[in-house]
């Protein structure tokens, strides 16, 4: 259920502004690949093409090839909505619908398509992306209780529960830690984990020592300067770029002597 | 026990200042006020006159003052000033609600007997000299007129609002934001004459019908209705958007599914602001709606009354017994201001009931 990334020579840009360059890397699947770097490198914008969520900023566009189990996201009469049902995100700020109680926002995937759900089979759904996401015991009384009222840790463990919950392959995670104190941090990476055994999950983040837990590659992205494109350093397994990187900026930047 | 005896040591906390009871804008408030009578009684008293406005004004200036100079004195220069805004600020919001009440006690005071007379709201003005008749005709002519404004104007601008918030970019989004902005300061029989044309072109000259009054409230509402809902739309936060594509949802139905309904409460309470500027309004619909003293149930047809028009047509033209019209008038203006209170409660209460709920 989970599928390979293969990322070939891939530019983005903003407007003319060429935010990233020259990215090719290949993500196996079920792996779990952590991207690293300062801010501003182009992590973030790079995850984001990976399933087209660029497109929502207005004046980005890709050049490049982004190759998801040999087929092409950016060849002519792609859909962007059939991309991202295969491919989910979860965002740096826990994002959950404030309209809709604990039970609807797992279900938001499915209801929002329209897919018509006899209530016992959206019951399993719930519980089982619920215990997926590490969530179940905490909220099993108040499912119909709004989302907005958890804490900042179980609203990004429900947004990760809504994403489980569409069954994509890949699951790709923009700072889902940042906002979230340690022990939340924790049932998160604990989740990654848990994830990996099922899906191919892709994570962006600041923390170095939280790449090293939960990753199985990552890659080092770094820009040389404001306003020059952001570059993929080096990509490799997690324990060669924290013991023994190959390029100097990668081995400065995880060491802490950047800057 | 040496230490028992001895007398805690008092250390000067240089933090503190000097700070005057709560009460003492109130009481400095009453002394003022009872001076300010006082001088103006005095003053006054020679020709018999008493003339209290004067004395309560001269007690509020002198209130400000002696206010300012107290605190001035005990607390020092900053809290002075704090306390001469508070009451100028204070002063502001009090001089704001003086004509909404006095507005409101006048209308209910003139209006309640003959709203509440029986007939007021259960008969037209047919045949009716003098005595009696009612408003019922500009009543059902007014929600029938307002309520076809409404289902023309909240489509169309609920979608332009839509359309500028999701879809518009360039030069056509520009464009009709200028123009909604334009069309806000429309005077409304500039609306009412430019309906009255189109309505001629088509059913001849001197046509009068309750629907062109509809349209030319429409062209009135409708900027308003966009901009508030452009403005609500906006504020729904892009990630929302984001999560919803995010799930593979498409953009229409991330737009139908979170972000109307998150920000339904605006939007329903922009539209009701939005029906109750159109319901006073009185031009187009003396031009287009024309008037008259029948019951009127088909906007397609022939004259509609409303209440605006009621009111006026009721005051300036009494007939016999001139009193009776002006009694009407007034009670055709609270039955106005009645409705429109009635729209405000009902839009507070579905924004209650359609807001994001954020309790556990």
């Amino acid at each position: 259920m989970s599928k390979r990334i293969e990322v070939r020579d891939l530019d983005v840009y903003y407007g003319t502004f060429r935010a990233v360059e020259g990215v090719t890397l290949t993500i196996e699947p079920r792996t779990v690949t952590a991207f690293i770097g300062p801010s501003g490198c182009g992590k973030s914008t790079f995850i984001r093409t990976l399933n087209r969520m660029h497109e929502v900023i207005p004046g980005a566009r890709v050049d490049g090839e982004v190759l998801i189990d040999g087929n092409n996201l950016y060849g002519p009469g792609v859909d962007p909505v059939l991309v991202r049902r295969q491919v989910g995100m979860v965002f740096q700020r826990p994002n959950p619908f404030p309209t809709m109680s604990i039970r609807e926002n797992v279900l938001a995937g499915v209801r929002l398509n329209n897919t018509r759900m006899p209530k016992q089979e959206a019951d399993e759904l719930v519980e089982k992306s619920l215990m997926g996401a590490n969530l179940w015991n905490e909220v099993k009384d108040r499912l119909d209780k709004p989302g907005s009222g958890l804490s900042g840790g179980q609203q990004q463990r429900l947004c990760i529960a809504r994403t489980i919950a569409v069954s994509p392959e890949v699951i790709l995670m923009d700072e889902p830690c940042s906002a979230l104190d340690p022990i939340s941090t924790l049932a998160i990476e604990d989740l990654i984990e848990e994830l990996k055994t099922e899906y191919t999950i892709v994570i962006v983040t600041h923390n170095m020592q939280q790449a090293s837990r939960v990753s199985d590659k990552t890659a080092f992205f770094n820009i040389e300067g404001t306003g020059k494109p952001g570059k993929l350093i080096e990509y490799d397994d997690t324990t060669t770029i924290f013991s023994n990187p190959s390029v100097k900026a990668t081995e400065d930047y995880v060491s802490g002597k950047f800057g | 026990m040496t230490t028992g005896t001895q007398a805690p040591r008092v250390i000067a906390n240089s933090y503190t200042a000097g700070k005057l009871p709560r009460w003492t804008p109130w009481a400095v408030l009453a002394v003022a006020l009872v001076v300010s009578l006082g001088a103006a009684a005095i003053m006054g008293s020679p020709e018999g006159e008493f003339n209290w406005i004067l004395g309560i004004i001269g007690g509020v200036v002198l209130f400000v003052f002696a206010n300012w100079l107290l605190s001035r004195l005990v607390e020092g220069a900053r809290q002075a000033t704090n306390r001469l805004i508070t009451s100028l600020v204070t002063g502001a919001f009090v001089l704001a609600l003086i004509p909404l009440i006095w507005l409101t006690l006048t209308v209910v005071v003139n209006g309640l007997p003959t709203f509440l007379n029986g007939t007021f709201l259960s008969q037209s003005m047919r045949n009716v000299v003098g005595e009696g008749g009612g408003a019922l005709h500009a009543i059902v002519g007014t929600l029938l007129i307002t309520g076809l404004a409404a289902v023309i104007s909240i489509p169309v601008g609920l979608m332009t609002a839509i359309y500028l918030v999701e879809y518009g970019t360039g030069r056509l989004a520009k464009g009709i934001t200028f123009f909604v902005d334009v069309m806000t300061g429309i005077p409304s029989i500039v609306a009412g004459l430019a309906t009255y044309a189109v309505f001629a072109l088509i059913f001849g000259e001197g046509v009068r019908m309750g629907f062109a009054g509809s349209v030319a409230l429409s062209i009135l509402m409708i900027p308003v209705v966009v901009r508030s809902s452009e403005e609500i739309i906006r504020l729904v936060p892009n990630e929302l958007r984001e999560a919803s594509y995010a799930l593979g949802v498409p953009k229409w139905r991330t737009i139908a599914k979170v972000v109307l309904p998150t920000s339904i409460a605006g939007i329903t309470t922009g539209i009701m602001l939005s029906i109750s500027r159109v319901i006073g309004e009185t031009a187009p619909l003396l031009i287009v709606a024309g008037f008259t003293a029948s019951m009127n149930y088909n906007p397609f047809s022939e004259r509609m009354m409303s209440l605006p028009v009621f009111v006026y047509t009721q005051y300036v033209s009494p007939g016999t017994d001139a009193q009776f019209y002006f009694d009407r008038s007034w009670a055709g203006a609270l039955t106005l201001i009645l409705i429109v209170a009635l729209l405000n409660a009902i839009a507070r209460i579905v924004s209650h009931y359609f807001s994001p709920k954020t309790g556990r």
